[in-house]
This record gives structure tokens, sequence and C-alpha cells, in this order.
């Protein structure tokens, strides 16, 4: 069996790993979303009035799509989309069929990675629609024209290219009109019906999945049983709760929207040993990882044009060029000893690369410091046996109802470790869900990995003040004061990465000015001002500092700690030291770099430079300082 | 020298009662020592053994007493010698003395190093405290320790104890054990002791901590909980993982009579353009491109220095939360701890105050942090209650990092409600589950908590220490099994599964597992699984429209190979001519189906099924003119069974005449009739 040496070696996101390469590998996706443009999608009937918003149900899929865009791109700029409006007044599309525009920006394919520039041109679709594309009701009984036929014939043959074997291919469908023969009667309507659904078969037939996006107004719910479940392939249970029992809310349909847009992507598949040949098989998903921004590209500053990187193996005693050794070293007992690469990845597999159950322990056993990595979700894969469906639902349900998490050893190649499983029951909010049902893998810290941080800090005078009763209830006091409600956890955007990929689409786009962001996460100053929170924090900070809390506090310089007095020292030192040097005479000579490490930063300290970098970095940022 | 070098003095009970730990003691302390070569090699250690026959200390010599305590090496550097000292441990013949003990160990580390190397030095206590120390002459035996213990922190030691308790030891006597446990809780109430009760071997492992890291704070400075209000805190890591260390590539260019060689590899890294391949770019005209879909922006470090987002320093509090509004989940990283500036009375009252009462009320605070200046990104986390209840540690916070909107996926999965009837346990199922998950409890009533991820070491670098230590003395030494002790971390407690082979039993029983039947279709559309489970029911409640005629539930297509019938589901699959894919694809999914087959495969009993399949493959290969495919993947698999040790599989193969596809039977095949009935024998002697 061959392996890669790097596959063993590299760090602990080997989650991280596992999924890009999983994702490169399987799961590229073509995706067209199919918006319905006609004059229904435009009327504002949405009751949100007592909101103040007047929202079309045309802006919440376009700004959905818009949303759902810009993630992209951060994340997954290998995909290829595009963006079909039908019934509308102009037509633009390959096979010129009428009712039907592709939305595109110069030098775009119609289906192709989303870039800076279709973004920004579809942030402002709105505005422009009616001007260049205009909506018009593309279904009409006399013409026979039948503009959804239209569409997914052009959706289909834009998914034409790539393998299906390769890339997953979507249509999403935006529409709120649930019957869209309902005006026709008869053979007309019958005829329509048939071919449509027809056409959407045989796109299936084709490896396409359509999917449905329905937008309900809130007096007329979205009835799917009308036509859609038969296009996409609906039936029984499912038809059932396809539909969220309608959240009536704008707000809450776009999230739901904005969720069902992605699809699920498994990390891996997981065998977990439950005991005496028992087990069952898993799908790991990352529903948490941090996203970070993309990649570095070296560019030559010349033409801009990205450069290769080369990597060289010099053997550090002969000079000599060497191949990648697969041997590996490390000192002991003033020897070398070398490791092969199958011995050390012997060492690591201390189990199969299954999750074996240990045993059960109360929740509060799970302590806030047990964690070490984001965590994974575990659902049962649907392609077992129905009896460990069976298992996995009753496990689930006795853990929550037991208060208990399981323990159990997951041994992955990378990093073999303990891991918490804890059961969560699914959550839903006004029609959606928000957590998921499945367990949870957290990973567990070892005792190596634990420091105590506690038992240093401890007191050897034996004792260190607690809060006395008042003390906490002042506390408790400002606690109710202070108090986010509705706090959810992923509310906050990383400004940080608002602010890169706000610089990136400025500078792609060749914009002058970069949009100022908004920090969310600042404290909110207003709310804190309120008079009841001043007075109960006025009222906690006198019960523990007394009166003046603010002299002790305006004055730290007072009594420096130990490090700052320190560094005061070594500056004084440094400027006494500093004087004794003729420095212009020095630099003008030419003769700085005749100095002493230690000379040079004399001169460095004594005028607050840093005094970080090498010799030569040293003695520029003198010459820099002295103007020369 | 080292800045975080220490001392260790490491007391060992060696009396009758410890006899039956001592195996297990050897191990743990050799692999402390092991710890330090490798990670702290000019720390300092000596060993004392107590409860020994002889006495041999300088104590005895100069005062006399201290009876049976012997200095098995005295205080030096870490070396080989005092590993192998540990790993033959003598066995003593009376019972000791810990007291003793400690005296001795204090007398030596003053002597060695006076009142130098404050908070270096270490006293580490071994003993199972079952046996009495002797009265002493003044005051009571409380009053001695007493005064032993302020002596140690006027010296600046600190002291870990570790008392074996539990399965580790036999019955004793309880008057004595109390009092033994008292005492030496009078250390850990004076002095920085870590006392630590183990009570099977694992947390023994777990219990010695090795590397002492000096911490270091990442943060320092204010906790503003309004602008007006502000405690002073010092923020540290509370986990950080302990990776496996990173080893160096090897150069066996250097000659072997080279003494001074480092065999060191450099790993050179040079940019060159896209163009030209033989242009090296110089740093200098490298500049950054960050991407953005499909363009790559080019911006410089000035340029991006000019725009990015720079966040003040600085912790500020957002607010409180019910603790049900953060997840365990959704805890980001490893964790940090805030406490309270040391000898700061009021932020020790004020962080008390508040930690108390967020435990009382049930909530945790959200924090946007910025630790350093200059730092790129704002962090934002929540603060849990850390409450002590030890009278010489003082209340803190836990912190652990949250996810912001982008790091969260929010997938939807199917709930359980709507799994088909025969994904639904029952009440007997349940009842089942319950009683499992009762009785495998890993708290059991009355003991300490199993596998408490504060004793629990990990299994990986411990073995790697002891290869490494093998390695030393044999250069080609094998890779050693995992430890029995260590097995009991990655592997259920057979005693535990054997006490309750009854509840185990029903809970299997309850659950029959059978294949799921309709597994074999597209899993992408997972509702039309679904919907044919409900078949009947759908039908109905559909009106009967001509667009219905369609034959919309007709049979479905077979996509993939499943595990009831994948000869057939294979057949199936490679015959069907909608797409060309389709042959690749089920030679491809039958290639895996095998491997899964062999791979799993107990003692054999897959090898017929496997078989079953290989012969299906191959005529499938044959007929398609696809030999090639048929033959890598035989080679393949039979290479795969040999480094497997499934050999036995080539030889069932072999056996029942499985050939590779020669050319008289497919054109394109570069096989010869003779080359492929022979492939299985002659393969077998060698490997590839």
């Amino acid at each position: 069996m061959d392996f890669d040496a790097d596959d063993f070696f590299r760090d602990d996101d080997d989650d991280l790993h596992n999924q890009f390469s999983l994702e490169k590998e399987t799961s590229k996706e073509f995706v067209v979303y199919l918006v319905d443009a006609s004059p229904k999608m435009f009327t504002t009937t949405s009751p949100s009035e007592e909101e103040g918003k007047d929202e079309t149900h045309f802006h919440i899929a376009t700004s959905c799509i818009s949303h759902s865009l810009k993630s992209q791109i951060i994340n997954r700029s290998y995909d290829e989309i595009a963006i079909c409006f039908y019934n509308t007044r102009e037509k633009k599309n390959i096979q010129d069929l009428n009712g039907v525009v592709v939305f595109n920006v110069a030098e775009r394919e119609f289906l192709d990675r989303p870039n800076a520039r279709l973004i920004k041109e579809f942030d402002s679709i709105e505005e422009t629609f009616s001007k260049n594309i205009g909506s018009k009701q593309g279904i009409v009984s006399a013409t026979r024209e039948n503009s959804l036929y239209n569409a997914i014939w052009v959706a289909q043959a834009l998914l034409r290219k790539g393998s299906a074997k390769t890339v997953d291919k979507r249509m999403l469908l935006f529409t709120n009109e649930d019957d869209p023969f309902g005006s026709m009667n008869g053979a007309i309507k019958s005829d329509m019906t048939r071919t449509t659904l027809q056409r959407a078969k045989d796109a299936q037939d084709l490896g396409i999945s359509i999917e449905l996006l329905p937008l309900s107004c809130p007096d007329e719910v979205f009835n799917v049983s009308q036509f859609y479940a038969d296009l996409i392939g609906l039936e029984g249970d499912h038809l059932v709760d396809f539909m969220p029992s309608a959240g009536n809310k704008l707000e809450d349909m776009k999230d739901q929207l904005r969720k069902r847009m992605f699809t699920k992507r498994i990390v891996k598949r997981i065998k977990f040993m439950i005991a005496n040949g028992i087990s069952i098989d898993l799908n790991s998903y990352a529903l948490i990882r941090p996203t970070v921004p993309g990649a570095i590209t070296w560019l030559d500053s010349v033409t801009n044009r990205p450069l290769k990187s080369e990597r060289t193996f010099i053997c550090a005693d002969t000079g000599a060029l060497v191949e990648e050794s697969s041997r590996r070293f490390h000192p002991y007992k003033n020897q070398n000893i070398t490791f092969s690469m199958k011995e050390l990845i012997e060492i690591k597999r201390v189990s199969t690369g299954h999750l074996h159950l240990l045993g059960f322990k109360p929740l509060n056993c799970l302590r806030d410091y047990h964690n070490l990595r984001p965590s994974t979700f575990l659902y049962p894969s649907d392609e077992g046996m129905d009896g460990s469906m069976c298992i996995f639902v009753a496990l689930h349900r006795s853990m929550i109802q037991l208060n208990r998490f399981a323990l159990a050893f997951y041994g992955s190649s990378s990093r073999p470790q303990v891991v918490a499983l804890i059961a969560q029951d699914e959550v839903i909010q006004s029609g959606g869900q928000i957590e998921p049902p499945g367990i949870h893998m957290i990973y567990l810290p070892y005792s190596d990995d634990i420091r105590l941080i506690e038992e240093r800090f401890s007191d050897s005078s034996g004792m260190v003040p607690k809060a006395s009763d008042d003390q906490i209830k002042k506390a408790a006091d400002l606690i109710k004061r202070i108090d986010l409600k509705d706090f959810s956890v992923c509310q906050f955007a990383n400004p940080a990465l608002q602010r890169h990929y706000a610089v990136l689409q400025a500078l792609a786009l060749e914009e002058d000015e970069i949009p100022e962001m908004k920090d969310e996460t600042l404290p909110d100053e207003e709310g804190l001002a309120r008079p009841g929170v001043v007075r109960a924090i006025e009222e906690f900070k006198t019960s523990i500092y007394g009166e003046n809390y603010d002299e002790e506090s305006e004055q730290p310089a007072g009594k420096p700690s130990e490090t700052s007095r320190k560094r005061k020292a070594i500056a004084e030192f440094a400027t006494k030291e500093c004087g004794n040097y003729e420095w212009g005479d020095l630099a003008d000579t030419g003769k700085l770099k005749d100095l002493t490490v230690v000379e040079l930063k004399y001169y460095l300290a004594a005028h607050d430079l840093p005094v970080s970098g090498k010799k030569e970095a040293l003695i520029s940022r003198i010459l820099t300082h002295m103007g020369k | 020298m080292a800045r975080n070098k220490e001392a260790l003095l490491l007391l060992i009970d060696v009396g009758p009662s410890m006899h039956s730990v001592l195996p297990q003691l050897q191990k743990v302390c050799s692999m402390l020592l092991q710890k330090k070569l490798i990670y702290t090699k000019y720390d300092e250690v000596g060993v004392v053994l107590f409860g020994t026959e002889d006495t041999n200390n300088d104590l005895t010599t100069e005062v006399g007493g201290y009876q049976h305590v012997v200095v098995l090496k005295n205080i030096k550097v870490v070396d080989g010698d005092i590993v192998e000292a540990l790993q033959e441990l003598p066995r003593g013949t009376v019972n000791g003395d810990f007291l003793d003990a400690v005296i001795v160990g204090m007398d030596m580390l003053i002597k060695k190093f006076g009142e130098t190397n404050k908070g270096k030095k270490r006293l580490c206590l071994i003993t199972n405290a079952q046996c009495p120390i002797k009265d002493s002459f003044e005051g009571t035996k409380e009053e001695q320790v007493t005064t032993i213990a302020k002596q140690m922190t006027v010296h600046g030691m600190r002291m870990e104890s570790i008392i074996l308790r539990g399965k580790l030891t036999q019955d004793a006597n309880k008057r004595i054990m109390d009092e033994n446990d008292r005492l030496l809780n009078i250390f850990s109430k004076e002095t920085s002791t870590r006392l630590l009760y183990v009570e099977d071997s694992v947390s023994l492992f777990g219990a010695l901590k090795t590397r002492n890291v000096t911490p270091s704070s990442i943060f320092r400075g204010d906790l503003e909980l309004s602008p007006k209000l502000r405690i002073k805190v010092m923020v540290y890591k509370k986990t950080v993982e302990e990776k496996f260390p990173t080893l160096k590539k090897y150069s066996d260019k250097a000659p072997p009579s080279d003494k001074s060689a480092t065999h060191e590899v450099k790993v050179d890294y040079e940019y060159k353009s896209s163009e030209d391949n033989d242009k090296v770019v110089p740093p200098d005209q490298r500049i950054k491109g960050y991407r953005y879909g499909p363009h790559i922006v080019p911006i410089s470090a000035a340029e991006w220095d000019a725009v990015k987002f720079k966040p003040e320093k600085g912790v500020k509090l957002l607010g409180f939360t019910d603790s049900l509004n953060v997840l365990r989940q959704q805890y980001m990283k490893d964790v940090n701890i805030f406490i309270a500036e040391p000898g700061n009375t009021k932020a020790i009252l004020a962080v008390s105050a508040l930690a108390r009462a967020m435990k009382e009320m049930n909530k945790v605070a959200i924090l946007r942090c910025v630790w350093r200046q200059g730092q790129g990104n704002v962090v934002i986390g929540a603060l849990t209650p850390n409450v002590s209840d030890r009278e010489n540690i003082p209340d803190s916070f836990y912190f652990n990092v949250l996810p912001f909107a982008e790091d969260v996926r929010e997938f939807q999965f199917p709930s359980f409600t709507n799994f088909p009837p025969s994904w639904q346990p029952n009440e007997q199922q349940l009842e089942a589950a319950a009683n499992f998950i009762k009785m495998l409890d890993l708290t059991p009533q009355g003991s300490e908590e199993v596998l408490l991820p504060d004793f629990t070491p990990n299994p990986v670098l411990e073995r790697f220490y002891h290869y490494l230590e093998l390695k030393s003395k044999h250069l080609d030494a094998a890779v050693p099994p995992l430890d029995d002790t260590l097995k009991k971390i990655t592997d259920p407690n057979a005693d535990l599964l054997l006490q309750n082979k009854s509840v185990i039993d029903t809970f299997r029983t309850s659950f029959e597992l059978k294949e799921n039947p309709r597994h074999k279709k597209s899993r992408r559309l997972l509702r039309e699984k679904w919907a044919v489970s409900n078949e009947e029911e759908g039908k109905g409640g559909i009106t009967a429209q001509p667009a219905n005629l369609i034959e919309y539930t007709s049979t479905v297509k077979v996509e993939n190979i499943g595990d009831l019938t994948p000869v057939q589901d294979f057949e199936a699959m490679i015959s069907r001519r909608d797409s060309p894919d389709w042959v690749m694809k089920a030679i491809k999914d039958m290639k895996n189906k095998i491997f899964d087959l062999v791979e799993d495969s107990h003692e054999g009993d897959n090898y017929p099924k496997a078989l079953e399949c290989l012969v299906a493959l191959r005529k499938g290969c044959t007929l398609e003119q696809e030999p090639k495919q048929f033959n890598d993947f035989l080679r393949h698999l039979c290479n795969f069974c040999q480094e497997k040790n499934l050999r036995s599989f080539c030889e069932y193969l072999a056996s029942n005449g499985l050939a590779l596809i020669s050319n008289t039977e497919a054109a394109d095949s570069e096989v010869s009739d003779v080359e492929a009935r022979n492939f299985l024998v002659k393969h077998e002697p060698k490997v590839e």
C-alpha cells in the first residue's frame, strides 16, 4: 500500500483538509438559479407593513441569490453558476427561446465561476431589471408559449457542461406561482403540464436535480401538490413537511431559503462500534469551521503573473541536492534516532480508524475547558441498515433523556483522540430548523494538553478572598441589567473577513473607494449608558471597590509592574551607553556595520525604535531614523 | 541555560504494600524521564526511595534517624542512567514513612540549590499513604507537617503528591489512611501542592505532569464591563494541544565517519515565473495576490496595512445571556482562562462575585476580545464561571471562542420524526437503549470518574517516547505494541462489558440488524426513498391527471452497488445504456465493493461473496472489452492482501481458479494465457 507522507504529518486541521480534498474530487457544483420574473413576483403582498418593509418576492429571491453568491465566492469559488430569469419581456439565451433571459456580464460564460463584476451588477438588478429585461407573463394559452418549459430547457442546456460523475448539477427554482398553468384549461393545460414534466424528468435523468424554493404569500400558502410535487418528485410524507409550516415572516423565509441553497457535504464516513459487534455507519459533517481569507498566491510584481514555487532539498552536511527523504530523525540521548515513514505511521495507529464506544457519563462531567477544536457533526448514514437507524435514534433519544454523553475513542490517522458524543435534539423556530438532530463529536484534551493555571496562581498564604453574598447579589443585578435576550451564536459577521473581501472586491472592480464596514462586534454603548444599567454598574462597583474606585484605576502608573520597571531600566542604560558613540560620524563613514548588534541596539532602544531583525535591518533602521 | 530548567526529586514508596503497582510505577517514572530527555534535557532529577531495607541518606549520617530512606540517585542532569535505574526499582521490605522522605528530599534540594531556583524545585511524592508516619518528638504530627510545609514555601519548593487508591491498592487500615490524608491535606493548603488521588493505572499514567511549561499570558489588562467599570485580569491558555514532535528530515549523504555531521536536510524555496522556468524571481520582486473568485488581486504589504481591519486592543463585555443560548458544540478552539490579577484583592473579589452570580443564574458573558495591539481580527467568545471549591484557589472564568456567522454552515437534516416507522424505535427498544446507557457508566458510585481528560495520557505520544527509548538501544527495534494500560483508552473496558453482558445482549437482540433494502437507489434524492416507502399513500393523494400517465414511480434505475445483491446490481448497472459513463462507474463501484468485502472480512467470512463479485467483474470486463481494468485491479488487490496479512484471500482465489483476463479472451489484454493462469500461483511467495 502506498502512502502519502503529508497525510500523516499534517496538523490537527485534518478535518479541514479532508473536506477540501473531498470537495475537489467529487463535489464541484454547477448551479442554475431559475427566477420567476412574472408580474406576480413583483406585487407587494406582504402584510409586514408594520415593520415598514415593502418587499416583493422578486426582491427576496434576488437578495438570497446575491447573498449566496457572496459567500460562495469566498468559500467555494470553483463552483460555477448561472442566473436565469423566466417570464421576461426580452430573451437572451443560446437556444433563442422566448421569455428567458440568462443574466450575465462581460467576459464571462453563461455558466461560469462567479466574479466580482457579476456580483456587483447583480446587486443592482432591481434597478436595471425593468429596463433591460422586463417582466411579462410568458405562459400564454393562445400562442402555446411556455416559458417554464423554456426555462428548464435553457438551464439543462447550460448544465450540459462537465460530467455528471464529478460535478453536482442543480437547478434552483424560485417562484410564487403554485399553479403555473392555472389560467389554461382542457387539452392545452394537460398538454403543457405533460411536456413540462417530461422536460424536467429528462433533466433529472441526466443527473440534474431540480429544487424548488417556493415563496408563499401570507394569505395564500404555496400549494406544492398543485403542480410542483410532480415536477420535483415529491410524494407522501415528505410532501407534507416540504413546506415548513409556513413561516409568515419574510425574514424567516429568507433565512430558510438561504439554508436550503447549500448542499451538505460529507467529510468522512465513520463506523461507530458500539459493543460486541454492533456497529452503525455514520456520516460526519463540518457544521462549524473557521472561515479564513483565501490562500495567498505569489505574483511577479512586474507582470502580475502568478509564480511557481519550487522546493529543493539540500543536504546540510554536503550541500548536495537530495531527493525528499523518507526517513526522519529525532535527537535523543546524544544520538540521532531515525524513523522510517512506515514506523511513524505504525506508531500513530493505536486503533482502527473507527469510533469505539467506551461508555457514558453525565453531561456535567464535560467541563468547559474540555475542548480543543471545532466539533464535528454526526448523522446516521441512510445507506446502512434499518436496525442501525433505529439504534441511532434510540441512543440519541435516551442520551438526551438521561442527560448523558458518550465517551468514545476516534482513531483517525492524524490524531487519534478521545471524544465526547453529545446528542442534540432538533430545534425548530418559526418553521425552520435551527439545530439539526444528531450527535456532536467534541474532541477532548489529554492530560498533557491541560495546563494547571489555577493551581499556579493559588495563594500560598492559604486563603484567597471570595465574594460575599451581598456582592454576589449586586453582580446578579448587574447581570440582569445587561442581558442579551435573543443572543444567537452566529449573529456577528467577522469584521476582519468582511473588510478583507470588501477590499478585494473594490480592488477587483478598480473602484476608488473601499466601502466602510460596520463592526457589529462592538458593545452597545447606548444600551450601556441607560440609567438603569449605569446604576447597577455603580452599585456593583461600590460593593466591591468602595468609594474610591476611580482613583485606583486612574493611577495605574503609580506602581509599575516588574516588567515595565525592567524595561525602563534597559532604556535608561541604553540612553547612557548611546551617548558614548558618535552616531553621525559612524553613519557617514559607513562604519555602523563594524559595531556589534548589541551596540546598535543601544541607539535603537534609546530612540524608542524596534530592536528586532537582522543586523542589516538594524542599520537601515538607524539610517532611516537619522534621515540618511 | 534554559530558563525553564527545573529540579525534580522523585520520592517513591517501595514498601511491601506498593509491590503490586511497582511495575506500572517503573513505566510511568521512566516515561517521565524520557520525556524530559526529549523536551527539557537540561532539567535535573534525583530519586529517593523509602520503605527500603537499607538506609542511605545524608541526614542519617549527619543527625541520625531517617531509617529506610535511600537516595537512589543524587540530583543530576537527566540521563539514560537514571531512566535505567527507574526501570529496576528494588522492592522494599519495610513500611515507609513518607514524611521522612519528604524531609530528606527537602534537605537535598536546599543543600544543592540554597535559596536559588525559586519555584523551579519540585518534589514528587508517590505513595499509597497506607502506613503511619512516626510520632514526632515534639508537638503533634499536624504541627510537624505544618512546620515542614512552611519551610517548603520559604524555599520556593512545589510538591506534587500522587496517592494511589482504589484498584491500585489492597485493603488497609482506614484510620491510618484518614490520618495520612489529613496530613497530606495540610501540605496542599500550606504550599503549592497538587494532591492527586489516583485509582486506576490509566490515571496514574496521566497524573504525572511531565512538561512544566511556564505559562505566558496572552493578555494582561482590563476586562471592560462598561467604560466606567474595568477589572484587572490576566488571560492564559487553559488547554493547548501537545503535538506529535516535529521530526527532521534525515540525510544519509554525509560519510559515516563524519562525527559532526548534522544529517539535516535544508528545504529551499524558489519562486519562478510560470512562463520562463529558469527565471528565478527575487523576494523583493514578489507581491502577494489574494483570490477573489477567478480573480487574483495583487496587493502589496504596505497597501494592505493601510486598508486592513485594525481593531483596538481590549477585552469588552457585550452582555450576559442565558447559558442555553450557547451550545457546547459551538466552542471553536482551545480554551483560555481569565484570572484576576494576583494580589489585587478588589479584582479577585469582582471576578468572584461575577462568577458566582453567573453560576447561580446560569448565565454566560459574551466578550469581544482583541488580545494584542495590531492583531488583525477580533474574537467573540463566551465566558463561563469556574467557581473554585478550594480556599487557596481564587475563582476564575473559562473563555471559549464562538463562531462568526461565516463559520456556521446551516445544513438541514431530516427530522427524526419524519423517519419511516421501521427506523423508529419502539418502547422496548428505547428501554434497552436506556439500560445500556445506564449500565455502561464511567462514573461509578463511590469512586473516581474513569477516563477523566485531566488524567488521560495521550497513547500516541506515550508510544512514541517508548519507541524512541527502544530505538536508542537497538536501532532496528520494531514498533512496540500499545501498552496494556493505554489500551484502556482506545478500547472499551473488557471488564465493564463482561459485567453487563446481559444488558448488552438484550440491547443487541432488541435491534435486529437487517439490511436496508431501499439503499440501492439514488442517495442524492433522499426524499425519493421515503416516497417509495410511502408509495401507497402518495399515489392516493394526488388527483389523477393526464400528466400522471407518465410513469413516475417506475422502477428506479440502479445507480449504486449495494450490499445485498452486488452482483445483480453490477450487472444491471453495466448494461445500462443511457450513458456510456455507467460502464466505468459500475466497474469502479464494484472494485470498491470488493475491497470493502475483503477488508472487512473476519476470518474469511466474506471471501465467497468477494469471489462472486470478482467473477462478475471479470465477466463484465471481458464483455465490455476492459480487460486492463480487471487485470490491474486484481494485481493491486493481491498486493494489498499481501501487505495487509490477508494472504489467505489470495490463496482462496488461487484455489478457486480465478485468473487474469488473457488476450485470447479479450483482444486488448496484454496478458498471455500462461501468464494469466500462473498469476496467483507465482505471486504468492514474493511480495512485489
